[in-house]
C-alpha cells in the first residue's frame, strides 16, 4: 500500500542531500580555554613539589590504610544492608492499611531525616551511658533477658547503627517513591487473577519499582562510603579517613595523605558504579532492554505478518515499520 | 441457549463513589456459556458494574453472586461478615479478567505473564504451567512471541496475551472491560476473534464494550446501560434493530 512517488528499493538509488554543515566556532574556542587549563594543572601536578608524589605512592599501599579502606568498606556494607531492610519495611507500612504502622514509618523518617547524621552517630556512641544494661521483659514485671550494653554496641556496631538508621530514613521515601511509580493496573491485574497482597508486592510491584530505586539507593551507597568518615564522632577510629589523618599527623605531611584517602574513595566508588550498571540491567528488563519506547509499540509489519499466523524477521524499532515492508514484499 | 445454571447473579447493585451514585439498582443474571453484553455512554457505570463482580470494586449495596457464592461476603447468624482478604483471592480465581489497557506484568514475558498465576497462586509445576501457557499462547496467535516482553508487542498482541493468561487459571468466567478500547482499528479484530473463539467454546462471557458487531454477532444478551441504571435488555439482535426506549435508539444511533 506504498503511494507509487516512493522510490522502490534498488532501482535508481536517490542522491543524498549535500549540504554545507554549520561551523560552531564557539564549541572550538571553549574546548581550547578547557585544554588550556587542563594543561595547567596537570603541568602543576607535575611540577608541584609540595604534592610529595613518593608520600602518596608509599602510603597508598600502607597496610593501616588498607586496613581501614577494609573497615571502610565493612561499615558502608553493613549499614547499607541495615538501611535498606529498614526501608522495605518501612515502605510497606507508609502504604499499608493499618494507621498505627502509617504513623510510626512516618514518625521514624521524620525524626531520623530531621536530626544530623553526626548527632545521631555521637548519641549511639554514649548509648552505654544512656542505658548501661539493656533487658527485655514485661513492663512492670519479669525479665526475660538482660546485657551490659557496652559488649554489645561497642564502637563498631554504634557506627553500623547510626549510619544504618539514618540512612533508612532517606531510603525509605525513595523505595516509597519507586513503589508509587508502578501503576495501578499491575495491582488490578494481579489481585484479578487471585494472588495475595504479598505475593503482588514482592513478585510484580517491588521488581518494577526497582528500576526507579536503584539508580537513586545507589547514589546513597556512594554518599555512605564517603558518611563513614563521620564515625569518629562514635567514635570509632578505624575508618580510611581517620587512619589517614593520624598518619598525616604523624608525618606532618598532610596533602599527600589527604590525596591517598583521596585515590582510595574514587576507586570504591567506581567499583560501586559498575556494580550499579548491572544492577539497573537486570531491574530494567522488559523496558530499557527493548527498542522502541515504552508503553504499546505499534508495528504494522509485525502485526499484519503475526496474524498472516507467519514469524516476520526481527525488527529493531517502530522506526523499520517502512522496512519491514519491503522485507514483506521481497518474501514474495 | 437453553435453560441453564446461573454463573453470576447481580441482585439490586448500588454504587457511591463520594457523592456521586454510579449504580442505582442493577439486576442482572448470566448463564453457564452465555455472552453477556454491556453497552453504554461513558460514565453509565457499566466499567464500574464489571469490577464489582470480581471485587476490585465493592458495592455499596446489594449482592452479586458468582456460582452460587456470595462475593466478599459471607452470611453468619443472620448478618454479613466481610472475607479476608485471602477468601477474596480465593473467590476471584475463578474470574478472568481482561483491561481495557492490557496491564501486563511489564517485567516479564509473554509466557512468564502467563505462567505466574498457574505456579503462584494454583502452585503449579513449572514444567506443566510451561506447557500450558505454550498451549494457550498458541490459541491466541502468538506462541512466536511468547519470549517477548509486553513492550515489544502490538496493543492487539499484549491483549492477546492478557486474555491468554487470564485463561490460564481455568477460569469460569471471564470479564472484558472494554478490551479494545485502546487498540488501533487494525488491531481490533484480531482480539474480537479470539474473543469470539472463546465464546464458541462455551466460555461464560461478560463484556463492556462499544463494539455493536461483537455484541449482534456472539452476544446472547446486550444490555444497554445509561446513567447507572439498566435501560433496555434483551438478545442483541432485537435490540440493535428495534430499541423500545428512547435513549437506547439516540445511543445506537450515534455509534452504529
Amino acid at each position: 500500500m506504498r503511494s507509487s512517488t516512493l522510490p522502490a528499493r534498488g532501482q535508481g538509488a536517490p542522491e543524498p542531500i549535500d549540504a554545507v554543515p554549520v561551523r560552531h566556532p564557539g564549541r572550538w574556542a571553549g574546548a581550547a580555554v578547557i585544554l588550556l587549563f587542563l594543561g595547567l594543572f596537570i603541568q602543576s601536578l607535575a611540577t608541584n613539589p609540595n604534592f610529595r608524589w613518593d608520600v602518596v605512592w608509599l602510603y597508598l599501599r600502607d597496610a593501616r590504610v588498607i586496613e581501614g579502606v577494609g573497615w571502610t568498606l565493612l561499615l558502608t556494607a553493613l549499614s547499607m544492608v541495615l538501611a535498606i531492610t529498614l526501608a522495605i519495611l518501612l515502605a510497606f507500612m507508609r502504604q499499608s492499611d493499618n494507621p498505627i504502622f502509617r504513623w510510626s514509618s512516618w514518625t521514624w523518617v521524620w525524626f531520623f531525616r530531621g536530626t544530623p547524621v553526626y548527632t545521631q552517630l555521637v548519641f549511639w556512641g554514649l548509648l552505654a551511658v544512656l542505658y548501661p544494661k539493656i533487658s527485655l521483659g514485661v513492663p512492670f514485671g519479669p525479665e526475660l533477658f538482660a546485657f551490659n550494653t557496652q559488649d554489645v554496641v561497642n564502637a563498631f556496631w554504634a557506627a553500623v547503627l547510626g549510619l544504618g538508621l539514618n540512612e533508612s530514613a532517606y531510603l525509605a521515601e525513595i523505595f516509597r517513591a519507586g513503589l508509587k511509580s508502578v501503576d495501578k493496573g499491575q495491582i488490578e491485574a494481579a489481585e484479578a487473577l487471585g494472588m495475595r497482597s504479598r505475593k503482588i508486592m514482592w513478585r510484580i510491584v517491588l521488581p518494577q519499582a526497582m528500576r526507579v530505586i536503584v539508580p537513586p539507593t545507589g547514589n546513597e551507597t556512594i554518599g555512605m562510603l564517603k558518611t563513614t568518615s563521620l564515625v569518629l564522632a562514635v567514635p570509632f577510629t578505624l575508618d580510611l579517613t581517620f587512619q589517614t589523618n593520624a598518619l598525616a599527623n604523624r608525618t606532618y605531611l598532610p596533602i599527600p595523605l589527604l590525596i591517598v584517602a583521596a585515590i582510595w574513595y574514587l576507586v570504591i566508588t567506581s567499583i560501586l558504579m559498575v556494580g550499579q550498571h548491572y544492577i539497573e540491567k537486570h531491574y530494567g528488563r522488559g523496558v530499557d532492554n527493548v527498542s522502541g519506547a515504552r508503553g504499546p509499540v505499534i508495528n504494522p509489519a509485525a502485526a499484519k505478518a503475526a496474524a498472516g499466523g507467519h514469524s516476520p524477521p526481527e525488527l529493531p524499532g517502530g522506526a523499520t515499520a517502512v522496512e519491514g515492508e519491503y522485507l514483506e514484499e521481497s518474501g514474495r | 441457549m437453553t435453560e441453564t445454571r446461573e454463573v453470576v447473579r447481580i441482585e439490586g447493585v448500588h454504587k457511591y463513589f463520594g457523592d456521586q451514585h454510579v449504580l442505582r439498582g442493577i439486576d442482572m443474571t448470566i448463564g453457564q456459556g452465555e455472552v453477556s453484553v454491556v453497552i453504554g455512554p461513558s460514565g453509565s457505570g457499566k466499567s464500574t458494574l464489571l469490577r464489582c463482580v470480581n471485587m476490585l470494586e465493592t458495592a455499596t449495596a446489594g449482592r452479586i453472586y458468582v456460582d452460587g457464592e456470595l462475593m466478599g461476603y459471607v452470611e453468619k447468624h443472620g448478618r454479613l461478615h466481610h472475607l479476608p482478604v485471602r477468601e477474596i483471592a480465593r473467590q476471584r480465581r475463578n474470574i478472568g479478567m481482561v483491561f481495557q489497557r492490557f496491564n501486563l506484568f511489564g517485567h516479564k514475558t509473554a509466557m512468564e505473564n502467563v505462567m505466574e498465576a498457574p505456579i503462584q497462586v494454583k502452585g503449579q509445576p513449572r514444567a506443566v504451567a510451561r506447557a500450558r501457557a505454550l498451549e494457550l499462547l498458541d490459541r491466541v496467535g502468538l506462541s512466536e512471541r511468547a519470549n517477548h516482553y509486553p513492550a515489544q508487542l502490538s496493543g492487539g498482541q499484549q491483549q492477546r496475551v492478557a486474555i491468554a493468561r487470564a485463561l490460564a487459571m481455568d477460569p469460569e468466567l471471564m470479564l472484558f472491560d472494554e478490551p479494545t478500547s485502546a487498540l488501533d482499528p487494525e488491531l481490533v479484530g484480531d482480539v474480537l476473534n479470539v474473543m469470539k473463539d472463546l465464546a464458541r467454546d462455551g466460555m461464560t462471557m461478560m463484556v463492556v464494550t462499544h463494539e455493536i458487531g461483537f455484541a449482534r454477532e456472539v452476544g446472547d444478551t446486550l444490555t444497554f446501560m445509561d446513567g447507572g441504571v439498566v435501560v433496555e435488555s434483551g438478545p442483541p439482535r432485537e435490540v440493535i434493530a428495534n430499541p423500545q426506549q428512547e435513549r437506547t435508539r439516540a445511543f445506537l444511533g450515534k455509534v452504529l
